[in-house]
């Protein structure tokens, strides 16, 4: 394939031990230990009340680690593309209409079933936000995060524009959590755009390869990356917080990853 | 954009297995939709069941990925010659260099619902023949789809409801004017399950009685279930003149409601501009309009303010949601291939139940087959979520 580029101009992250991305950054340039703590979400102040209490933690994640992109990049959400890409979206809410539809009265509530879409996260991203802009929802199970970077850099590549991309993944409760055991909810942002502007962290370019994806030295952080689909993301990460350019290559899907040429800015 | 050409197309519905079935259905205006009968449901509906989905496991090659949603899919593939026309293309650009771009909604929840009737007495457990990643997760339909046809390109499922295999065109498009890949499988399956049919009737959107698009009497929608498939390709410098193109498409967010429209159908009007933009047209090259058209009363009211506003009120449309069902994350590449068999063939299908075109939605609505040759049709899709996505296919000749 010929290769695809885009300037990173925020990033956004939550994950366990990794309350934004600052701390995350820290932690990643070795400036700081990873300690395993609990994801915390965030208060989602940018819904209506109404809104926010249909809201699962889910969308809490998604919308949390958007925010906080774009909070450092200076952007306004209103004129912006969105690409969200999950593996498994909302576990509590299916986990509850399963329930609900294996007892007796199958009578299952009108707002868990309008949350049960996959693109749930982006219905209420558009609402609190107001964006109008095209938005896609994704995905490929343990690749999602690959998955959204291929689809957002290509719409910068095409459509010229800047996009957002947010992957997230958040614990199933049991029974389903033992079949699809995600420890805890992780969420990165992206905002990639096709000119450089004065706060860019960064250029990359992506391409489709056969090579293994890069592991961490922590165990820690590299039992995350495994975990959980969206922390596939940390060796490209802990690139952006170190500064440091060079080659770095994520999971996608089998026999198949993606390639990230990381350079500094000018 | 670049045209694409569709060099192979399939749907199979509760209209018929292929497109030739699908065509004859349309032809005589019949209709799929009959009382729910699936699984133990008990809810007074019409639902558009595809024959003989229980009866046709998947091959012990493919058992990891079993379910209801991967065996519509199956039947899909295998109808008019579509697996062997990847396969072609597989040979001619590399097994890599072929994507697969596929919507669903309900990927296969079937399965997770009934095997939360199973759960372990004791401890709560899923039955140990749960299978999470080959039937539950989203993914598992491009998952099966990617195996079934042996391609090892990049593969994805866009699940935004009820736009999510229309959606699949436009991120395909892009893929291939990228040069990611060369050509790319793209479509849609949904299978019938109960979280959508208790889900909807949670809503109050569920109609009794077979779904009557813009009629003036509508009451909701008719869940059905289809698989519908597409190979696009770039457009050869010569192509036969009743070859397919996909010649644009337009995607926007409502940023209004989770499951109701804007009322003036804000981002379905920003979706078939964009279509018209990107396929450089304008709204009087549009020849028929297949209507998103699920026969809701606030859907419907939308779409039809959305169309007088971008397409004026006198371009001829249809929904064939009243012979199909919707088929919800499958509708988009269902009317995708419906939309290339009106082209090839000179059909703009009436919209069968509708009895008396509701006047107050002022849209030109064909209840009776027209039979004309067609240039540029449009196709809509619209979801909860507010995730619009409108489509132009053209002939080429």
């Amino acid at each position: 394939m010929s290769s695809l580029t885009a300037w990173i101009d925020g990033v956004g992250l939550l994950g366990p031990g990794l309350a934004d991305w600052p701390e995350a950054a820290a932690v990643l340039a070795g400036r700081a230990p990873w300690r395993a703590q609990p994801t915390v979400l965030r208060p989602l102040e940018c819904l209506p009340p109404a809104e926010r209490r249909r809201t699962g933690q889910v969308v809490r994640l998604a919308l949390g680690v958007g925010l906080e992109a774009l909070a450092r990049a200076g952007v306004d959400a209103s004129t912006l593309a969105t690409v969200f890409s999950s593996s498994g979206g909302d576990g509590e809410n299916c986990h509850s209409i399963c329930e609900v539809l294996a007892s007796e009265d199958r009578q299952i509530s009108p707002t868990r079933f309008h949350n049960s879409v996959h693109n749930a996260a982006a219905g209420y991203w558009g609402i609190a936000t107001g964006a109008t802009a095209p938005s896609n929802a994704l995905c490929a199970f343990d690749g999602s995060f690959a998955e959204g970077m291929l689809e957002a850099l290509t719409q910068v590549a095409i459509d010229e524009t800047a996009v957002l991309l947010i992957a997230y993944d958040a614990a199933y409760p049991e029974p389903m959590r033992s079949v699809r055991p995600i420890p805890d909810a992780f969420g990165v942002a992206l905002l990639v755009s096709p000119t450089a502007r004065s706060g860019s962290l960064a250029r990359i370019t992506a391409a489709l390869a056969a090579t293994p994806a890069e592991r961490l030295a922590d165990a820690g952080l590299e039992a995350l990356r495994g975990a959980i689909p969206a922390a596939r993301s940390l060796p490209l990460l802990r690139r952006l917080a170190r500064g440091e350019p060079g080659a770095v290559v994520i999971d996608y899907l089998e026999n198949l990853s993606l390639a990230l040429e990381v350079a500094q800015c000018p | 954009m670049t045209a694409l050409a569709l060099t192979a197309f399939t749907a199979t519905s509760a209209i018929g297995r292929g497109v030739e079935a699908t065509l004859d259905a349309l032809l005589a205006q019949r209709s799929g939709l009959a009382p729910c009968a699936f699984e133990t449901v008990e809810l007074d509906t019409c639902v558009g069941e595809v024959a003989g989905v229980d009866a046709a496991p998947l091959p012990r090659t493919l058992e990891a990925y079993e379910c209801r949603n991967n065996r519509l899919a199956l039947l899909g593939l295998r109808a008019d010659g579509f697996s062997e026309a990847v396969e072609a293309a597989a040979a001619r650009y590399g097994r890599a260099r072929l994507g697969v771009w596929l919507g669903t909604s309900t990927s296969g929840i079937l399965e997770t619902e009934l095997a939360y009737r199973r759960r372990d007495g004791a401890t709560g457990a899923l039955p140990a023949d749960f299978n999470y990643r080959g039937a539950h997760n989203t993914y598992s339909l491009a998952a099966f789809v990617r195996a079934a046809l042996a391609l090892e390109g990049p593969a994805v499922v866009i699940s935004s409801a009820c736009s999510s295999s229309a959606k699949v065109f436009a991120s395909a498009r892009r893929a291939i004017a990228a040069r990611v890949v060369d050509a790319a499988v793209v479509g849609g399956v949904d299978s019938l399950c109960l979280t959508t049919l208790y889900g909807f009737h949670s809503l109050q959107l569920v109609a009794r009685t077979p779904c009557r698009p813009f009629d003036a009497a509508r009451d909701g929608i008719s869940i059905g279930e289809a698989a519908a498939f597409a190979l696009l390709e770039p457009a050869p410098s010569s192509l036969d003149a009743a070859a397919v193109l996909l010649l644009g498409s337009g995607e926007s967010s409502d940023a209004w409601h989770m499951s109701a429209p804007h009322p003036e159908g804000r981002g379905a009007q920003a979706a078939m501009s964009g279509a018209l933009a990107t396929a450089q047209l304008t709204a009087a090259d549009i020849d028929y309009l297949n209507f998103h058209g699920t026969g809701t009363a606030g859907n419907d009211a939308a779409e039809a303010h959305a169309v007088a506003a971008v397409l004026g009120t006198a371009v001829p449309g249809s929904s064939t949601k009243g012979a199909t069902g919707h088929t919800l994350g499958a509708a988009g590449a269902l009317e995708a291939v419906i939309c290339a068999l009106a082209l090839r063939h000179g059909l703009m299908p009436g919209g069968v139940n509708t009895r008396t075109v509701d006047p107050k939605l002022g849209v030109n609505y064909l209840r009776e087959n027209r039979r004309a040759p067609l240039k540029h049709v449009m196709s809509n899709s619209f979801g909860f979520g507010g995730s619009n996505c409108s489509l132009i296919f053209g002939r080429a000749g």
